[in-house]
Order: structure tokens, then C-alpha cells, then sequence
């Protein structure tokens, strides 16, 4: 009985080194982001009242929507409204194409992974250049991102010494973590010369203001939108926040759940195209409307994309961001695919132990593990159930509705001195991957409490 | 005072030790004690494997037995939070308002907050690793949860020190899970054997002697990690503790 990511898993933890080398590195970042919340007195405040602020603004997405646009073109935007990634794709492509670009540089942006831009763009002969610093590393080696913030977190500097010698022609052998920057920012700041338009993602569209912030470490949205003449945003619907007052909540959490900073190097705030350039914004829905009717799960929608709920995760520590079926990982992933399309991505549902950290870390306070529970409960419905543990399930539901059955598996299980046959089914070889099995007491609780053996003699 | 003791399943079957030392000590305190025979499992196992329909007769056979006492006890800190915080909700799909969710504690959580117990009466003149447990810790709140900024607290720890001569202990990542999670341990053999295997260590490096705990599911996982590498450390329920001389 094993899930795609439960396979995955055992192949990522199989070499020792890297998978223990994981874990302790994303502890690491959430041993950070504990340090920087415990100097905050009101924390769990700001934990509250971010979760209020985007439950608020979710159940009132059609008017802070269209407040958003409505000041946004008042600046001067030009405004887009995509329903799903193919619309997305398709309106960023026809504003290259209005002005004859050649190359797109990008900053970081989840939301274009989830439209599958890149490869839409590439087709059809654009070049496109992510220019934060993981994304580009793991464009030129050709792989998805493990991690949403950060993205080559799987990748030691070894490796992108490797891959910068052969991409970059660095020096052989050398990976100095800033030799290596220095070479991929000089290599970068030749794309940014000559980019045709610059895109960035949005951490927040503020409605009143039609203001975009984009938080960075790197400075690169800044490069790419000061540069090429035309400025593309690519926003998720689920962005909206209704003033500054409730970006200055957001700004205290982001970066202190995100990497234990107290604020990203660079929070940019864009409100109008520069004098003589142009700049859109493409507001795509791709499901996220729906899921505001999905009472169990409208929760996802305040997620404000930060991973805090994948460093602290004990399963995604270990299993690594390419165990999991979906382009986003963890526990976020894990609810995020499933709301997507339960039967493609319910391989990675087992990938939680209900440990509930998620739920505590996450700064909008989605209910992340509980969210993976009820998911649980609809696998059977979609044909997805694991036919083993359902065995099991039905089983223990007879074995325990039968007391005198139950009292009896008790008092055979010392016998047979192994788990008794409810129990076992192939279960049993799935712990002995590693553990022993307990051994039965030669007496059950029960027996002696009918026995008389446990109470105080009267 | 009557107090429904429920010992759950693999309690019963495996760690007997653990509900004699339960009556032991609350009976020591002048707890009236019934154990009401026809009790088995609370449903968990099937519900957090997706099975929740399976665990409602359960829900329905223990309300009937317990729902008489004043207070439910159990030396499970999972297994009492699943019957205080799922079964209103499994029970409610029948519409039947559920009586023993507001009922039922923890072992521990019942000493502390209920019991108020100021002084126990025995020794225990070693050194423990205290085992804070996912669901004791971020459903029943027995200690402040670390990735909480709330003021720090352990009711364990606050009942160990009333035990003469213990020296109470704590891991590194001090309430990181240790990788059990019911059928999770092998619907994901791989990664809950590793889980398993980094706490055990991190246990041991504290120097104790005995990992111990509210809750004896994480103890026999850690416990079968420890027989298979024969690793120097032993294992008893944190009732054990409390009632040691008994």
C-alpha cells in the first residue's frame, strides 16, 4: 500500500545524506522564522487579524475586485481579466506580440508556474529569463520548483557550481556561494539590458489604491521593471487586500513566516507605468472563484504564499518537493491540488501525519491539517481509497462494534504473541520497514479489571 | 467524584501496566474508579486514515457507556482529544448533540486542571526525556506548542516535579512529531520509520534514561525504532511516573 509520493519518499530518503541535510535546512528557516515572531509582543494578533482581514476580503472578492481595477486604470493601467491559465497565457502573449518583444525577464511568480507560461511563451519563440536568482538556477538546469520560496532549495552549491560551468562557463570547480552569485548577476544584468517587457508576480493588489506590491531579496523585479517599457503583473485573484492599513499586517508577517526576516531587502510598490511605458495587470481567477462555495476548503484562499507550513512540515522535510504529485508542495500543495483535481493529486494526501504545525506557523491561520483530514474522508467516494487500510478500516470498525469479539482478540492476541489478525493484514510488513512490533501484554487490562486483579480489595 | 476510566485499545492490549497505574493513583486520590467492561476503540484509526463513517458506531457505542459518569479519563492524550473535538462532529451527521466531548480528559490534563494535584507520593530517581506529543500539545494544549509566541507551560512537566527525585528532560525540537500518525506509519513506511529514528535520537542525546509521555502510541513507535537498533534508551507512560510507590 503506498501513494506516489510515499514511493517518492522512500527514493529521496534512501540517500541518508541529502534527505538528513534537507530536513536540517528547512529546520533551520523555521528555527529563524521562531526567533523573529517570539520578538513580535502581539504575534499571534497579527495572526488573528490577518486571517480576519483575508476571510473579509475573500467573502468580499466581487467589490474589492472592482475597486481594484476601477483605481488601478485611474492610474493609468491597463487591466486584464483572465478565467483560467490558458486566458492568462494567452493575453501576457498578445501583449508581447502588440509590441513585437523578443525577450520577457521575470521575476519570481508561482501564479505563472501554475499557468504553465513558460513552456507557452518558449513555443511560440519568446525567450524568457527568470531572473531571481533559484528560479534562474533551476531554468538553466530545466527543473520545476521544489520549494515556493525557495525554489532550489534541494540543490547543494556543488551542483550549481556544475551547472553555472557548463551554463555560465564559470570557473571549474569553483563553487564559492558569492563567486557564483557574482556570476549569475552579471550574466543577468545583460538579460535586463535587453529585455523587451518585464513581469513580475503580486504578493498584494491593494484595492484602494490599485497599488502592487512585490516583496524580493534581490532587487530583480525592481531591475525588470525599470528597464524594458512594458510592465506585465500576473495576479492572482486571491491577492486582494483592502487598504495599506491592511498591507502594513501582511508586511509584518511575510517575511518573519517566510525566512525568519523581519521584511524582504525589497518590498516594491507599483502604481502607475512610467512616463512613456506601459503597464497591465492580468487578474486570473483559474478556480479560485469556485472554491470561495467550497465552505471545507475556502480557507486556501488566504494563503499568502509564504512556506512557512512546508519548513516546518516533519513529511516535507523529509520527503523532499518533487515526492509530491502537485507543482506546489507541502501542506499547502497538498490542499491546493486537490481543490484542483482530487483525482489527479490525491497521491498526496498521505503525505501528513495530522502532526497540526502547519496550522500553527501559518501567519493567515488556514486550517491546513484539518483540511487534509477531510480530504481523507472523500478518497473512498472518488474510487482513490487505499484498498488495504480500507480493509483494515472495516475491519476495526467490526472487530471494535463486537466487545465480546474484541475482549476475545485481547486474550489470544499474548497467544499468538503477534498482532492479532485485524491488525495485521500486509500492514505488518509496512512496519517492519524499520521498527519492531510491540509485544502483547501476557494479560489484557480488561481481563484483569474482570478478574478483580486491578482494583483495590474492598 | 465518578470517573469512567477508558483504556484505549492498544492500551488494553499492549501496555496494561499503563491503566493499572491510572486507577492506581486516582483511586490514591479518592477518585471513584469504574472501568465499564464493553469499551474497545475510539475510532481513530480509521478516521484519520478516511474512514470517519466507520469510527460513528463507535462514537455511538461509547457515548451509551460513558455518558452516565461525571468525568471520562483516559491515559491517551490522542485518543481523548479525538472523543472531545471529532465526535460532536461524527455524532452531529446523526443529529444526536454529543454528551462526552465536554466530559472527557487526558489522564494528565485531569490531575492538573481538574484534580489540582499539589504533591504525589513517590520517587522516581531517574532521568526522562519528556515526549510532547503532536496531539497532546497542538489539540489538547498540555504545553505551550513551539511554534506558538504564548507564554511557555507543560502540565507534564508541572506534575513531574512533584515526583521526588526526577530529572526532567526535553529534545531538541522539542515537539516535532515522531513520525507515528496511525496508518501514516505505513502508508509511509519510509518517511515515518526516518521521523521515527531522528526523535529517538534527539531523545537520547539529552542523556536520560526514559523517554515518557502522555501518549503510548508515539512511545511504542519510538519503541519499535529503539528494539530494531537496539538503542539504549527505555520507554514508560508518564502515569507510570506519577504513580510510581504505588
Amino acid at each position: 500500500m503506498s501513494t506516489k509520493h510515499a514511493e517518492a519518499a522512500t527514493r529521496f530518503i534512501s540517500n541518508k545524506k541529502e534527505e538528513s541535510w534537507h530536513n536540517e535546512t528547512l529546520w533551520m528557516v523555521r528555527a529563524k522564522r521562531d526567533n523573529m515572531a517570539k520578538d513580535v509582543p502581539e504575534w499571534e494578533q497579527l495572526r488573528e487579524l490577518s486571517s480576519q482581514i483575508k476571510m473579509h476580503t475573500i467573502s468580499h472578492l466581487d467589490k474589492y475586485a472592482e475597486q481594484f481595477a476601477a483605481a488601478a486604470e485611474a492610474n493609468g493601467v491597463i487591466v486584464h481579466w483572465a478565467k483560467d491559465d490558458k486566458e492568462h497565457n494567452e493575453i501576457v502573449y498578445k501583449i508581447l506580440s502588440d509590441h513585437n518583444a523578443k525577450k520577457l525577464v521575470k521575476s519570481k511568480s508561482m501564479l505563472t508556474e501554475e499557468c504553465h507560461l513558460n513552456p507557452y511563451l518558449e513555443q511560440r519563440g519568446i525567450d524568457v529569463v527568470e531572473s531571481d536568482l533559484g528560479e534562474r538556477i533551476l531554468q538553466l538546469d530545466n527543473q520545476p520548483p521544489s520549494h515556493i520560496v525557495m525554489p532550489a532549495i534541494h540543490m547543494t552549491r556543488q551542483e550549481v557550481g556544475k551547472l553555472f560551468e557548463v551554463k555560465l562557463g564559470t570557473e571549474k570547480g569553483n563553487s564559492d556561494p558569492t563567486y557564483l552569485t557574482r556570476a549569475a548577476r552579471q550574466h543577468l544584468r545583460n538579460e535586463f539590458m535587453t529585455a523587451d517587457v518585464g513581469m513580475t508576480g503580486c504578493n498584494f493588489g491593494v484595492a484602494e489604491t490599485g497599488d502592487v506590491v512585490v516583496c524580493t531579496n534581490e532587487g530583480n523585479a525592481d531591475m525588470g521593471t525599470s528597464l524594458p517599457k512594458v510592465h506585465i503583473v500576473s495576479m492572482g485573484l486571491e491577492k486582494l487586500i483592502p487598504n495599506h492599513k491592511a498591507l502594513s499586517v501582511y508586511s509584518r508577517l511575510l517575511a518573519r513566516s517566510a525566512t525568519g526576516q523581519p521584511v524582504t531587502s525589497y518590498m516594491s510598490h507599483f502604481r502607475k507605468p512610467r512616463e512613456g511605458c506601459e503597464m497591465h495587470i492580468v487578474i486570473v481567477d483559474n478556480g479560485r472563484s469556485e472554491i470561495l462555495g467550497n465552505r471545507e476548503h475556502i480557507q486556501t484562499l488566504k494563503c499568502i504564499r509564504c512556506g512557512a507550513c512546508m519548513n516546518t512540515c516533519p513529511v516535507y522535510r523529509r520527503s523532499g518537493g518533487y515526492s509530491y504529485t502537485y507543482f506546489i508542495p507541502g501542506p499547502i500543495g497538498i490542499n491546493l491540488g486537490m481543490l484542483k483535481n482530487p483525482k489527479e493529486y490525491s497521491d498526496n494526501v498521505s503525505a501528513c501525519s495530522l502532526c497540526y504545525s502547519c496550522n500553527n506557523v501559518c501567519p493567515a491561520k488556514i486550517d491546513l491539517a484539518d483540511q487534509i483530514y477531510r480530504w481523507r474522508q472523500g478518497l473512498d467516494s472518488l474510487g482513490k481509497a487505499d484498498k488495504m487500510k480500507k480493509m483494515m478500516s472495516g475491519g476495526m470498525k467490526f472487530l471494535f462494534t463486537h466487545p465480546s469479539l474484541y475482549k476475545t482478540a485481547l486474550s489470544m492476541a499474548p497467544i499468538v504473541n503477534s498482532m492479532p489478525r485485524f491488525m495485521i493484514y500486509n500492514g505488518l510488513n509496512d512496519w517492519g520497514k524499520g521498527r519492531e512490533l510491540p509485544k502483547f501484554a501476557k494479560e489484557s487490562f480488561t481481563s484483569m479489571w474482570k478478574k478483580g486483579k486491578v482494583q483495590k480489595k474492598k | 467524584m465518578k470517573v469512567g476510566l477508558f483504556i484505549p485499545c492498544y492500551v488494553n492490549a499492549i501496555f496494561p501496566e499503563v491503566g493499572v497505574a491510572s486507577y492506581k493513583l486516582l483511586d490514591s486520590l479518592g477518585v471513584e474508579v469504574d472501568y465499564p467492561l464493553d469499551q474497545t476503540c475510539c475510532g481513530q484509526p480509521m478516521a484519520n486514515a478516511g474512514f470517519e463513517d466507520e469510527a460513528l458506531p463507535l462514537a455511538q457505542q461509547f457515548e451509551k457507556l460513558f455518558d452516565k459518569y461525571e468525568y471520562i479519563v483516559a491515559p491517551s492524550a490522542s485518543c481523548a482529544v479525538f472523543v472531545k473535538e471529532n465526535y460532536p462532529k461524527i455524532l452531529g451527521k446523526e443529529q444526536h448533540l454529543c454528551q462526552t466531548s465536554g466530559k472527557i480528559y487526558d489522564i494528565c490534563e485531569f490531575l492538573h486542571d481538574v484534580l489540582k494535584v499539589d504533591k504525589l507520593p513517590g520517587k522516581f530517581p531517574h532521568k526522562v526525556s519528556v515526549h510532547n506529543s503532536c496531539h497532546g500539545v497542538r489539540e489538547l494544549h498540555l504545553s505551550s506548542a513551539s511554534e506558538l509566541m504564548e507564554p511557555r507551560y507543560s502540565k507534564i512537566k508541572d506534575l513531574l516535579a512533584k515526583v521526588e527525585g526526577v530529572t526532567v528532560l526535553e529534545p531538541e525540537k522539542v515537539d516535532e512529531c515522531c513520525g507515528f500518525g496511525g496508518m501514516f506509519s505505513i502508508e509511509e513506511p519510509a518517511v515515518s520509520v526516518c521521523m521515527g529514528q531522528d526523535k529517538v535520537h534527539n531523545h537520547i542525546n539529552t542523556g536520560a534514561e526514559y523517554i515518557t509521555g502522555a501518549d503510548s502510541s508515539c512511545l511504542m513507535h519510538m519503541q519499535g525504532v529503539v528494539n530494531r537498533e537496539k538503542l539504549p534508551i527505555k520507554f514508560i507512560h508518564v502515569i507510570q511516573i506519577l504513580a510510581a510507590g504505588l
